[in-house]
């Protein structure tokens, strides 16, 4: 029950991505954990067991949110994200011409140098937040499980099975807009 | 000596960089820009600091009635797994 514990915020978490309703959710985390149970003598130690509950989950989640009608199609968290040329920082920052180019025009400042900007912990966390529920599906889901829950690049790999490289493109474009949501609100604080 | 990186290059590797997923050789050509500059080097460490704030949002635990009913289901896989008198 410790696991139960310890893991089923982050299954919620990622579970309400797929399906519509916090309540759904915490059925598909319950069906979860009983298919573990029923299913624990199969768990070969290939993977890690949280990689196999994940990978439960994320597939318990998926066939619900398709009943749900709220479903992401593997080939679409795949994509790229019809993000083609994105780039990590607003190009407009960088100097476009002559010997310095691609140098910083408008450099990024030290955060923790501006005291007098101290963070409002509970305002950045909305902020953080709400810049997630932007993201397109398949960065929101690596970035969460990721960053926010604190799982390994391989147990992300295998429960969304998508390509590590594409694990990373997600997870940088993901992080990027994060950044840059934290910088602006930085800017205006 | 392989061709410096510039700024607007060394954003996109900074996923690469702190993944650990770049040849040595790249490794080193991104650690020698930002040795070098200040705007790249606050970059980096905006990054991480994202990254560190991330891992801060908060999560709802599962119900309480939603954890009773595990706990009964274990109870009684328990019970199941045990050997029979």
């Amino acid at each position: 029950m410790d696991l139960v514990r310890q893991w089923s915020p982050s299954m919620l978490r990622v579970a309400r991505m797929y399906v519509p309703s916090q309540a759904v959710a915490e059925d598909v985390v319950q069906e979860t954990w009983l298919g573990v149970l029923n299913g624990i003598d199969r768990f070969e130690g290939r993977s890690s067991l949280r990689t196999w509950v994940f990978s439960i989950l994320v597939n318990r989640a998926r066939t619900r949110g398709e009943r749900e009608r709220r479903t992401i199609p593997f080939a679409a968290l795949a994509r790229e994200e019809g993000e083609d040329g994105f780039e990590a920082v607003d190009p407009t920052r960088f100097v476009s011409s002559g010997s310095d180019i691609g140098a910083w025009a408008s450099p990024p400042v030290r955060w923790w140098e501006e005291p007098e900007r101290a963070l409002d912990s509970a305002e950045a966390v909305a902020r953080i937040q709400s810049e997630i529920d932007k993201l397109p599906e398949g960065q929101r889901l690596v970035i969460t499980m990721r960053d926010v829950d604190g799982l390994s690049s391989e147990e992300v790999r295998s429960a969304l099975d998508i390509s590590e490289t594409n694990q990373r493109v997600l997870l940088h474009r993901a992080r990027a807009k994060v950044r840059k949501a934290l910088e602006d609100y930085y800017a205006d604080a | 000596m392989p061709d410096p990186l510039n700024c607007r290059e060394l954003v996109e590797l900074v996923t690469d960089y702190l993944e650990d997923a770049m040849p040595p050789a790249e490794r080193a050509r991104v650690e020698a820009h930002i040795a070098t500059c200040d705007g790249c080097d606050a970059y980096l460490i905006q990054m991480r600091e994202t990254i560190v704030a991330l891992g801060t949002l908060p999560a709802d635990p599962l119900s309480r009635e939603a954890e009773d009913e595990l706990r009964t289901a274990f109870r009684d896989w328990q019970a199941g797994q045990a050997p029979q008198p």
